[in-house]
C-alpha cells in the first residue's frame, strides 16, 4: 500500500527529528526536557548515519559499529547529565535551566 | 650543556630555593637571593671575560661580516615540526645587557633587603622576573626571544600591583596592557617573517640571510619597533612608564627602568634593524623624529615634576629616546651609542631609583617640594644622587657622556637614506636635551638636598646602611669605570654591532 | 731625564686626582685637618713636574715646538675618530701649566688658613684637587674632545665649590646658574665639535679614497679628525673654508663661531656673564682660583688653541674682537658702581678676558702679535687678580662683609694685606714696570698695528676706567676711617694666609718683565709703541687721579656724580637688568614649554591611551549583555550563525 521509502523519506524523517530535538533544546526550561531534546537530535545523527550505510555503502558494517559507539557514549552522558540534574535539584531545588547561571558575571545576568 | 643555560637556570633555582623557605624566616630569603644573584653576577663576569677572548681567538676579518657571531651556542631541537629550538648564543651586545642585568638584579636584591611584607613571593616573582630577562638575552631563536619576552613582563603586574604604592592597581594594569598590545604587534611582525622565510626556522642568523620584499618590510618593520618601541618608551606609547615607575616597589623600578625598558632597544636592534634593513631605510626618517620629540619633550616635562619617582621616570623617557634614536642613524657610531645608551642608562636609572627607595624610606615623602637640606644627615646617598645625576647630564667621566656623545655623533654622520640636514636639525634639538636635562636635575637634587632643613623630624635621618653602600657603591663604580676607561664596554660590544652596520 | 718628563706628564694632572683618593680614603672625620696639607703637597709636586718640564722645554727643544708625549686610546667612536687622552706640549699650554699649577699651590696653602675649622673642610680640598686635575687636563688636552671632557669637569667643579655653602639659598642659586649658563654655552660647543668632527672626518676619509694620503697632516694612519693638530692643519681649513655652511657664512666660520660661543660661555663673554658675579657666593680663594686666574681664561685659552681656524675664517675673528670688545667697557662701566667687593673684582675679571678676547680678535695670520698679547695678558693677570681676590678674602675674613661701605681704614689694621692689594691694584691699573703695563701695553700696540683704531680706542679707554674703579676699592676699603665695628676690629690674617699673598705680590710686580709673547711666538717681531705705552700711562694717572678725587677727599663727590647722571647711574648700577632679562626668558621657557609638555602629557598623550583603555571597556560592557549565562541563548546565537554562514556559501556557490 506505502510505497517504499526512498533515502529522500528518510532523511526527511532524521531531518525533522533533529529540528524537533533542536527546539526543544532552545525552548524546554525543564533540564530533564532539555536532555530528552538533546538525546533526540542525537538519534537524529545515529538515523542519518545508518540511512547512509543503508543506502550508499550497504556491504559494510562500519556504520552500525560507529552507531553502537555513539549509542554507548549517549547512555554514558545520560548518566552525568542526568547525575548533574540530582546535584543542581539539591542545591536550587529546582531543574529550570535559566537559573543555572551562576557562573556568569552576577552583574551583568539577564536573569 | 652551554654556559647560557645557567643563567637561567640559576635564577630560576634561586625563586625555587626562595619559595622553599620556611615561614619563619623571612631573613634566610634575602640571603638565598643573594646568594643567587651573586653567583649569576660573577658567572656573567667570567663569561665576558671568556667571550673577549673568544672573539680574539677566532680573529679573522671581521669587518666585513654581516651576520651575528655568536658565542657559546647551544641548540636543542624542540618542535622539530615548526622549526623551533632551543638555540641559544651571544654576542657582545648580549653580553653587555646579561652584565648589566646581572649588576642590577644584584643591587636591586641589596635594595630590597628590607621587606618583609610577603617577602617569598616578592623574591620569587623578582627572580623569575630575571630569569625572562636573561633568557632574552641569550635567545638566538626568536620563537624562545619571544617566550622569555612574556615571562620578563608578566611578573611586573603582579610585583607592582601587589608591592606597590598610591595607584597600584591602575598603574600595573595601564603598564601590562601597553606592553600586551606591543607583545602583539611584534608577534605578528614575528609570524610574517617567519612566514616570509618559508617557515621553516625562527633561528635569528638564518632570518637574516633571507631577503624580505621591501614590501613586507615596509610594514613588518614599523609594527615591530613600534612593539618593541613600547617597552623602550617610545613616544606616543611611553605613558605607562612613569605610572608604572611610580607604583613599583624600589628593586622592581630599579628592574623595570634598568633593564625591561632595554629589552625595547634590543629587540629593536635584533628584530626591527637587523633583520630588515630596507624597513630601518624607509622609516628612519619617521622614527627619528619621534624619538627627538621623546628626548626632548622627556626632558621638558620632568622639569615640571614634584615627585621623585615621576621626575625620574620622565627623564627616563627622554634617556631611552636616546637608545631609539641611536638606531634610528643607521650607522655604527648609532648603534654602538644606542648600545652604550642602555648599558649606561641601565646602571644610572637604576641608582637612581634605588636610591629613592631609600631616601622615601627615611623621609617618607617623595615630594620635591617637602624636602630641604638632606645631604647634611644623609651625605652618602645625597653623593650617589649627585653623582647619578651628573650622570644622567652627560657629564663626562662617567659613562652617560660616553653615551650621548656617541649618539649625537652618530646622528650628525647620518646616512644616505635620511636628508642629511632633517638628521642634523634633529641631532642638534637632541643635543639641546643636555641643558633641559642639566636644569631639572640641579634643580631637582638642590631642593632635595640642599638648602635648610625642611623639617625637624629629618634631622633624625640615619645615613645609608651597609647593603645599600654596597647596593650604591657598585652602581656608582660601574657609572664611574666606563666613564672613565670607556674601552671596557665598547670593546666587548664593538665586534657585535660591525657586522649590523654592515647590513646598511 | 728631559724624555721622562714629556713622556709622564700625564703624571701633573694625575697628581691632584690622587689627591683626591687620598683624602677621600684617609683624610675624613678627625683626621680632616691633613687634607690642606695633602692636597697642599700634591699640588706642589705637580708644580715642581711642571717646572721641570718647563726647563726641560727650554733646553731641549727648539722653539715653538708642539708635540704630544703621551697618549692613550680612549674613545673610539670609529676609524679617524678615536679620543685618545694625551698631553700635548707646546708654548701656550706649558704657559697655563704653570699658571695653573702655581695660582692653585698658592689657592691650597691660603685656604688652609682660611678654611680652617669649616665643618667641610675634606670636602673643600676634594672638590679643589677635582678642579685643578680637570683645569690641567683642559690645559694638556691634544684633542677637542679632551678638551670638551674636562671643559665639563670644570664646569661641574666650579658647581661644586660655588655652591659650597649649600644650606644658603644664594650659593646654591649661584652654583645652578653657574652651571646651567655655561651648559648652553656647552652645547654650542659641542655642535662645533659635531661640525668640526662630521667634516674633517669626511676630509680624510675623501682624502684616502682620493689616492691622497693624509700625510699632508700626519702620519696616515693615525689622522684623528678631532686632534688639533689635524683641524689646524691648511689642507683641512681650506676645506673646510670652502664648504657652505649656513646663513650665507662658510662652514669654518659657522663651525668657529660655535666654539666660540663655549669659549664666550666659559670666559663669561657678554652676553653670557651673568653667571660670574653671582660666582662670588663660594668661597673667596675659589673665587680667586677658578673665577679669576683659571678657568674663566679656558675660553681664551680655546680660541688661542684654534687660532689658525679663527685666523683663517677672518669673520670669526672678528665676532672675538667685537665680543672682547663690548665685555671689556661694558663690565669696566659696572664695576665702577658696585660696591661688593668681591662683585667689583668679577666685573673686573670679566673686563680683562674681554681685554684678552679682544686681543685674540685684533690678531690674524700674518700679525699674530695679538695672540701674544692675549697670552701675556692672561699670564700676568692670573697672578695679580689671583692677588686681589686673595687679599680681598683676608679683607672679608676680617672683617665679615662684603661690602665696601662696611671697611675703610684698614691700612694699619692689616698692613701685609694692604701692601699687596696696593700692588696688585697698581698692576692692574698699567703703571710701570709692573706687571699689568707690559702686557696690556702689548695689547694696545698689537690693536694699532692691526689698525683696529676703535678697538684701541675702547681699550685705552677701559684701561683708565679699571684705574679708576680698582683705585675706588682700594681707597674706600683701604684708607679713611673705620666705617663699621667689624672694620674697627679687624686685625691680620695669620701668615699661611700672607705668605701666598706676598708670593702673588712678587709675581705681580715681576711678571710683566718675562718674556711671554717671545716664548708663545718666537720669530715674531715686536716693537715697542712710546705713543702707545705714554697714552696707556696717561690713561692710568687719569683714572687714579680721578679715583682719588672723588673718593679721596671728604667732600660726597661721588655721591653727588652718582645722583647727577640718576637714570644712566641706575642702569649701569643695576648691571643694564641684563640678569633681569635671563630671568624672564627661563620664566617664559618654563611657563610656555616645559609646563605645557608636562600637561600635554597627563592630559593629552596619557588621557588617548586612557580613552582608548575606556573605549575598549565600553564597548565590553556594551557585549557584555550577550553574556547571559543562558545556554539556550548561546545555542540559538550559534545556530543562526550556522545558518547564515550556510546561506552565505550557498549564495557564494550558486
Amino acid at each position: 500500500m506505502f510505497p517504499t521509502p526512498t533515502i529522500t523519506h528518510w532523511l526527511t524523517l532524521s531531518a525533522l527529528l533533529f529540528s524537533i530535538g533542536l527546539y526543544g533544546i532552545f525552548t524546554r526550561r525543564n533540564a530533564v526536557g532539555v536532555l530528552l531534546s538533546i538525546e533526540m537530535t542525537l538519534n537524529s545523527a545515529i538515523l542519518n548515519i545508518l540511512i547512509f550505510n543503508r543506502f550508499v555503502a550497504s556491504d559494510d558494517v562500519d556504520g552500525q559499529v560507529l552507531v553502537l559507539f555513539i549509542v554507548a557514549a549517549a547512555a554514558a552522558e545520560a548518566v552525568v547529565a542526568l547525575a548533574i540534574f540530582v546535584s543542581f535539584y539539591r542545591h536550587r531545588h529546582t531543574l529550570d535551566v535559566t537559573q543555572a547561571n551562576h557562573i556568569c558575571d552576577q552583574g551583568n545576568s539577564a536573569s | 650543556m652551554s654556559w647560557l643555560s645557567l643563567l637561567i637556570l640559576i635564577p630560576f633555582a634561586t625563586a625555587l630555593a626562595v619559595v622553599a623557605t620556611p615561614d619563619s624566616k623571612w631573613y634566610v630569603r634575602r640571603w638565598v637571593a643573594l646568594f643567587g644573584t651573586g653567583v649569576v653576577l660573577a658567572l656573567s663576569l667570567v663569561m665576558s671575560v671568556s667571550y673577549m677572548q673568544a672573539v680574539l681567538q677566532r680573529g679573522g676579518d671581521a669587518s666585513m661580516l654581516t651576520i651575528s657571531q655568536m658565542e657559546f651556542e647551544q641548540s636543542v631541537p624542540w618542535f622539530k615540526s615548526m622549526g623551533i629550538e632551543y638555540h641559544v648564543g651571544v654576542d657582545g651586545i648580549a653580553m653587555a645587557m646579561i652584565v648589566l642585568t646581572a649588576i642590577i638584579i644584584f643591587t636591586g636584591v641589596l635594595a630590597s633587603w628590607e621587606v618583609k611584607e610577603r617577602s617569598r613571593e616578592f623574591y620569587a616573582f623578582l627572580l623569575v622576573l630575571v630569569t625572562g630577562v636573561f633568557g632574552v638575552f641569550i635567545s638566538v631563536d626568536l620563537f624562545l626571544f619571544f617566550l622569555f619576552y612574556e615571562v620578563a613582563v608578566l611578573p611586573m603586574y603582579l610585583l607592582i600591583g601587589v608591592w606597590g604604592t598610591g595607584r597600584k592597581e591602575y598603574s600595573a594594569m595601564k603598564l601590562t596592557l601597553m606592553l600586551m598590545v606591543g607583545s602583539a604587534l611584534v608577534l605578528v611582525g614575528m609570524l610574517a617573517l617567519y612566514h616570509a622565510a618559508g617557515s621553516q626556522t625562527f633561528d635569528l642568523n638564518k632570518l637574516a640571510m633571507v631577503d624580505y620584499s621591501r614590501d613586507l618590510q615596509q610594514w613588518v618593520f614599523p609594527c615591530v619597533f613600534v612593539g618593541f618601541g613600547v617597552l623602550g618608551a617610545l613616544f606616543p606609547f611611553h605613558t605607562w612608564s612613569p605610572d608604572g615607575h611610580a607604583s613599583a616597589p624600589t628593586a622592581v623600578s630599579m628592574l623595570h627602568a634598568g633593564v625591561l625598558m632595554k629589552l625595547g632597544g634590543y629587540g629593536v636592534l635584533r628584530v626591527a634593524v637587523y633583520l630588515m634593513p630596507e624597513g630601518a631605510k624607509q622609516w628612519a626618517l619617521f622614527f627619528l623624529v619621534l624619538t627627538t620629540i621623546n628626548i626632548v619633550y622627556g626632558a621638558y616635562a620632568a622639569i615640571r615634576q614634584t615627585d621623585l619617582k615621576y621626575f625620574t621616570a620622565y627623564s627616563s623617557v627622554s634617556h631611552c629616546g636616546f637608545v631609539l634614536f641611536g638606531l634610528c642613524s643607521l650607522n655604527l657610531m648609532g648603534f654602538k651609542g644606542a648600545v652604550i645608551q642602555m648599558f649606561s642608562h641601565g646602571i644610572m636609572t637604576g641608582l637612581f631609583f634605588g636610591l629613592i627607595g631609600m631616601v622615601y624610606g627615611r623621609s617618607k615623602t617623595r615630594d620635591l617640594t617637602k624636602m630641604g637640606g638632606l645631604s647634611k644627615r644623609i651625605p652618602w646617598l645625597a653623593t650617589s644622587f649627585y653623582i647619578a645625576g651628573l650622570a644622567s647630564l652627560g657629564l663626562p667621566g662617567l659613562s652617560g657622556f660616553v653615551a650621548e656623545s656617541t649618539v649625537f655623533l652618530g646622528g650628525f654622520f647620518g646616512n644616505p637614506w635620511v636628508d642629511s640636514t632633517t638628521m642634523r636639525i634633529c641631532t642638534l634639538l637632541a643635543t639641546s636635551s643636555i641643558v633641559v636635562t642639566a636644569v631639572y636635575v640641579l634643580r631637582g637634587l638642590s631642593r632635595v638636598f640642599q638648602g635648610p632643613m625642611t623639617k625637624s623630624e629629618f634631622s633624625q635621618m640615619q645615613d645609608a646602611t651597609i647593603p645599600e653602600k654596597l647596593c650604591t657603591g657598585i652602581l656608582v663604580a660601574t657609572l664611574a669605570v666606563v666613564g672613565m676607561y670607556p674601552p671596557v664596554l665598547i670593546d666587548l660590544i664593538e665586534h657585535a654591532i660591525v657586522p649590523i652596520a654592515n647590513r646598511f | 731625564m728631559t724624555g721622562f718628563l714629556f713622556e709622564n706628564a700625564w703624571m701633573i694632572p694625575a697628581l691632584p686626582l690622587i689627591s683626591i683618593l687620598l683624602i677621600g680614603l684617609f683624610a675624613t672625620g678627625s683626621n680632616a685637618r691633613f687634607a690642606g696639607i695633602i692636597g697642599s703637597v700634591a699640588i706642589g709636586t705637580a708644580f715642581l713636574l711642571t717646572c721641570g718640564l718647563g726647563l726641560a722645554y727650554l733646553s731641549s727643544a727648539e722653539a715653538g715646538a708642539s708635540a704630544v708625549t703621551w697618549s692613550i686610546e680612549w674613545l673610539r667612536y670609529q676609524d679617524h675618530l678615536v679620543v685618545s687622552l694625551g698631553t700635548l706640549i707646546d708654548p701656550i699650554s706649558l704657559l697655563l701649566l704653570f699658571v695653573v699649577t702655581s695660582v692653585s699651590l698658592l689657592v691650597h696653602v691660603y685656604s688652609i688658613g682660611y678654611m680652617a675649622g669649616d665643618e667641610g673642610y675634606s670636602r673643600y680640598f676634594v672638590f679643589l684637587s677635582l678642579f685643578t686635575f680637570s683645569m690641567l687636563g683642559l690645559v694638556l688636552a691634544p684633542n677637542l674632545l679632551q678638551m670638551y671632557v674636562f671643559w665639563e669637569l670644570v664646569g661641574v667643579s666650579s658647581f661644586l665649590l660655588i655652591g659650597f655653602y649649600y644650606t644658603l639659598p644664594e650659593a646654591i642659586a649661584a652654583s645652578k646658574k653657574a652651571f646651567i649658563v655655561t651648559r648652553f654655552a656647552d652645547l654650542f660647543f659641542l655642535a662645533g665639535i659635531l661640525v668640526l668632527g662630521f667634516f674633517v672626518h669626511q676630509w680624510i676619509v675623501d682624502a684616502e679614497w682620493g689616492g691622497v694620503t693624509a700625510a699632508a697632516v700626519q702620519s696616515a694612519s693615525a689622522v684623528q679628525a678631532l686632534d688639533f693638530a689635524t683641524i689646524n692643519s691648511e689642507p683641512v681649513l681650506a676645506h673646510l673654508k670652502d664648504q657652505p655652511g649656513v646663513l650665507g657664512l662658510d662652514l669654518l666660520t659657522v663651525a668657529m663661531l660655535l666654539v666660540f660661543i663655549g669659549a664666550a660661555g666659559k670666559s663669561a663673554m657678554f652676553p653670557l656673564h651673568v653667571w660670574l658675579p653671582d660666582a662670588m657666593a663660594g668661597p673667596t680663594p675659589v673665587s680667586a682660583l677658578i673665577h679669576a686666574a683659571t678657568m674663566v681664561v679656558a675660553g681664551v685659552y680655546l680660541v688661542a688653541r684654534l687660532f689658525p681656524g679663527f685666523a683663517a675664517s677672518g669673520d670669526a675673528l672678528d665676532v672675538v674682537a667685537a665680543v672682547g670688545c663690548i665685555t671689556c667697557l661694558f663690565s669696566a662701566l659696572i664695576a665702577c658702581t658696585q660696591t661688593d667687593i668681591k662683585r667689583v673684582l668679577a666685573f673686573s675679571t670679566l673686563s680683562q678676558i674681554g681685554y684678552m678676547m679682544l686681543a685674540l680678535g685684533v690678531a690674524s695670520a700674518e700679525h699674530p702679535a695679538g695672540l701674544g698679547a692675549a697670552m701675556f695678558h692672561l699670564f700676568t693677570h692670573a697672578f695679580f687678580k689671583a692677588l686681589l681676590f686673595l687679599g680681598a678674602g683676608s679683607v672679608i675674613h676680617a672683617v665679615h662683609s662684603n661690602d665696601v661701605a662696611e671697611m675703610g681704614g684698614l691700612r694699619k689694621k692689616m698692613p701685609l694685606t694692604h701692601a699687596t692689594f696696593l700692588i696688585a691694584t697698581i698692576a692692574i691699573a698699567g703703571v710701570p714696570p709692573l706687571a699689568g703695563f707690559f702686557s696690556k701695553d702689548e695689547i694696545l700696540g698689537a690693536a694699532l698695528d692691526g689698525e683696529h683704531h676703535l678697538i684701541f680706542g675702547v681699550g685705552l679707554f677701559v684701561a683708565a676706567l679699571t684705574a679708576f674703579y680698582m683705585f675706588r676699592v682700594y681707597i674706600l676699603t683701604f684708607l679713611g676711617g673705620h666705617k663699621s665695628d667689624g672694620a674697627a676690629k679687624a686685625h691680620e690674617s695669620p701668615p699661611i694666609m700672607t705668605i701666598p699673598l706676598v708670593v702673588l705680590g712678587v709675581m705681580s710686580v715681576c711678571g710683566g718683565w718675562i718674556a711671554v709673547s717671545q716664548f708663545v711666538l718666537p720669530g715674531v717681531e715686536l716693537h715697542a709703541h712710546l705713543l702707545v705705552m705714554g697714552l696707556s700711562v696717561a690713561a692710568a694717572v687719569v683714572g687714579i687721579g680721578s679715583a682719588f678725587w672723588l673718593y679721596g677727599g671728604q667732600a660726597n663727590r661721588a655721591q653727588t656724580m652718582a645722583e647727577s647722571m640718576g637714570g644712566i647711574y641706575r642702569l649701569v648700577q643695576n648691571k643694564f637688568y641684563i640678569d633681569e632679562v635671563y630671568l624672564f626668558v627661563t620664566k617664559m621657557i618654563f611657563r610656555f614649554i616645559a609646563a605645557p609638555a608636562a600637561w600635554f602629557d597627563r592630559h593629552v598623550v596619557d588621557a588617548v591611551m586612557n580613552l582608548s583603555a575606556t573605549v575598549v571597556r565600553w564597548v565590553g560592557a556594551r557585549l557584555n549583555v550577550l553574556q547571559t549565562g543562558q545556554v539556550q541563548t548561546y545555542g540559538i546565537w550559534m545556530i543562526n550563525g550556522t545558518i547564515l554562514v550556510l546561506l552565505f556559501l550557498w549564495l557564494v556557490q550558486r
